[in-house]
């Protein structure tokens, strides 16, 4: 059903930290390999050889430079994908059902055998989390790798999402938003995690820390003081030459 | 967004259909016999064609009847309805004029304002997108609303109507243009406030998670079209509104009416093409592009 639950019993999801992710890419091929062999429909890829290739992603990482009115610019990665929202926009445009809000954990998922394909849950969600695989026609997004996360079959660490598993920095968290003394939970109450674009009141669950401050080129320059040139005006040779170039 | 000739034809060509049901509905013209079933054969034609054309961009449209579950919540869900319950009362009425030469009178207004409906609906898909600013304001339902009763009163042979209703469908268009310019800007939305980054500095998109395109980007980040957005509105207003008024103003007969259709379809197929293209989906910004 695409009513949305008016609460579900736990809000699972990632804490995704800017200041950590190095842009690696791992969980993106992390992601596409675990969620290409399992869940629903593979994620295919167009051309994956030619001079065009296109695939389905349910997780991308961009990167965004940060240039402070001081200082040296900032590189930031950027991994998105599905914030699994509490008031999520693309469930509720969807026609047929397929897309829903699990009221048990929160997780956002498309029930590919009722999917037509309309495309409409993509347009109405405002990150970009949400790609219509072109081999198979149905709406492909992050399912919080439902099928790790309660896997008995799996060890015992490995029931996390892919994309956590895989973080070799250590930038990913996954947990359970709904309860305050969780990892997550607390995350976000120490680091001042946030919202992507709040203003379209999706309140989505996942979280992202933003970058620490840095240090400033000030402080680096300790010996700076001790190198200062001794004499200002220089002469001799080194003058005339100072000189002479002036004049060219 | 992504102008897909399917959608385009088919948000015309409904929306034309149902025009002229509203018309058929009220009585205006009011027709019998074989008259009646060349009216209502256009009428179905567009609107019909047009439904099955929205077909043609789904991924299974096998599953299509699945699309008539979730009425409570979609706006697509509840135009399915809605289109449906209009074709069957229309059909209805239809029939009793074509052959039993009958008007149920109040059934063809009930018709008429279920066709109304169905276009408002049709509307709302694209109205309701808060993550489309430019499609997210009042003027989209009045748009599609005045163009389908106008263009409707135009196939209907409705001189007058048609004349004053496609002169206001023009200006619903004009101001939707305006407004619809400001509409990202005025919603805020920008780089830094999609990554949340802008606090300590300028943000810039430095590099995008691939070195190609993806669904995303070609679904929502149409961009080539924009170029020529001025000529072709100069245009489609000129075809839309300006030669068909004038034509029917300066002799309303057969062959003007008909110059003056043709034109007005294509105006209008116009506009909606700008409709699209033009739109900006917020999350072009993610990749540095509007
Ligand atoms: S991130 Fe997008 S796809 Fe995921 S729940 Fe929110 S609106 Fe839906
Ligand atoms: S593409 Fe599938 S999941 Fe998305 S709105 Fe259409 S039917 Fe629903
Ligand atoms: S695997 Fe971790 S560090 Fe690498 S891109 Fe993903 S989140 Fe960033």
């Amino acid at each position: 059903m695409t009513q949305l639950p008016t609460s579900t019993e736990k809000k699972l999801g990632l804490v995704i930290d800017l200041d950590t992710c190095v842009g690696c890419h791992a969980c993106v091929v992390s992601c596409k390999g675990w969620n290409t062999e399992n869940y629903g429909a593979p994620l295919s890829d167009q051309d994956a050889y030619g001079s065009a290739p296109v695939g389905t992603f349910l997780n991308r990482v961009h990167s965004y430079e940060i240039q402070p009115d001081q200082g040296p610019a900032q590189l930031i990665h950027f991994p998105k994908s599905c914030l699994h929202c509490e008031d999520a926009p693309c469930v509720t445009v969807c026609p047929t059902g397929a897309s829903y809000k699990r009221v048990e954990d929160g997780i956002v998922l498309v029930n590919e055998s009722d999917c037509i394909g309309c495309g409409l849950c993509a347009w109405a969600c405002p990150y970009g989390a949400r790609e219509l695989d072109q081999a198979e026609g149905v709406m492909k997004k992050c399912t919080l790798c439902v099928d790790r996360i309660y896997n008995e079959n799996l060890p015992e660490e490995d029931r996390q999402p892919a994309c956590v598993r895989t973080c070799p920095a250590g930038a990913r968290h996954f947990g359970d938003f709904s309860d305050p003394d969780s990892n997550v939970s607390k995350l976000t109450a120490e680091r001042g995690g946030m919202d992507l674009m709040p203003d379209q009141g999706t309140k989505p669950v996942n979280k992202y820390l933003p970058p620490r401050p840095k240090d400033t080129w000030e402080d680096i320059d300790i010996l700076a003081p001790l190198l200062e040139p001794v004499a200002e005006n220089a002469g001799g040779l080194l003058g005339w030459l100072d000189k002479t170039l002036e004049k060219l | 967004m992504h102008p897909a000739p399917s959608i385009i034809f088919f948000t015309v060509a409904s929306g034309l259909g149902f025009g002229m049901m509203f018309w058929l509905g009220i009585g205006a013209p009011t027709v019998i016999g074989f008259n009646a079933f060349l009216f209502y054969l256009v009428a179905y034609a567009l609107a019909v064609g047009g439904l099955i054309s929205s077909t043609f961009h789904l991924g299974n449209p096998q599953r299509a009847l699945k699309a008539f579950t979730q009425w409570k919540t979609s706006w697509l869900s509840r135009e399915g309805w809605l289109s449906v319950v209009t074709l069957s009362v229309i059909g209805l009425y239809a029939i009793a004029e074509i052959f039993f030469y009958t008007r149920l009178i109040p059934l063809g207004f009930l018709g008429a304002v279920l066709a109304l409906a169905s276009v408002f609906a049709t509307s709302m898909i694209y109205g309701q997108l808060k993550t489309v600013p430019r499609w997210n304001q009042w003027t989209t339902p009045v748009v599609f609303l005045a163009m389908s009763l106008g263009g409707g009163a135009l196939l209907a042979g409705q001189i007058l109507p048609a004349i004053v209703l496609i002169v206001m469908a023009a200006i619903a268009v004009i101001l939707a243009w305006i407004t619809g310019d400001k509409a990202f800007d005025r919603a805020g939305h920008t780089l830094s406030s999609a990554t949340g980054l802008g606090t300590d500095g300028a943000v810039r998109a430095f590099e995008p998670p691939h070195t190609g395109t993806n669904y995303l980007m070609k679904e929502m980040v149409h961009v080539i079209g924009r170029k020529h957005a001025t000529k072709l509105r100069v245009i489609g207003m000129i075809l839309f509104a300006l030669l068909p008024v004038v034509l029917l103003l300066l002799s309303a007969n057969h062959v003007t009416g008909a110059i003056a259709a043709v034109s007005h379809i294509a105006g209008a197929l116009t506009i909606r093409w700008l409709f699209f293209a033009e739109a900006e989906h917020v999350v072009g910004l993610y990749y540095g592009k509007r």
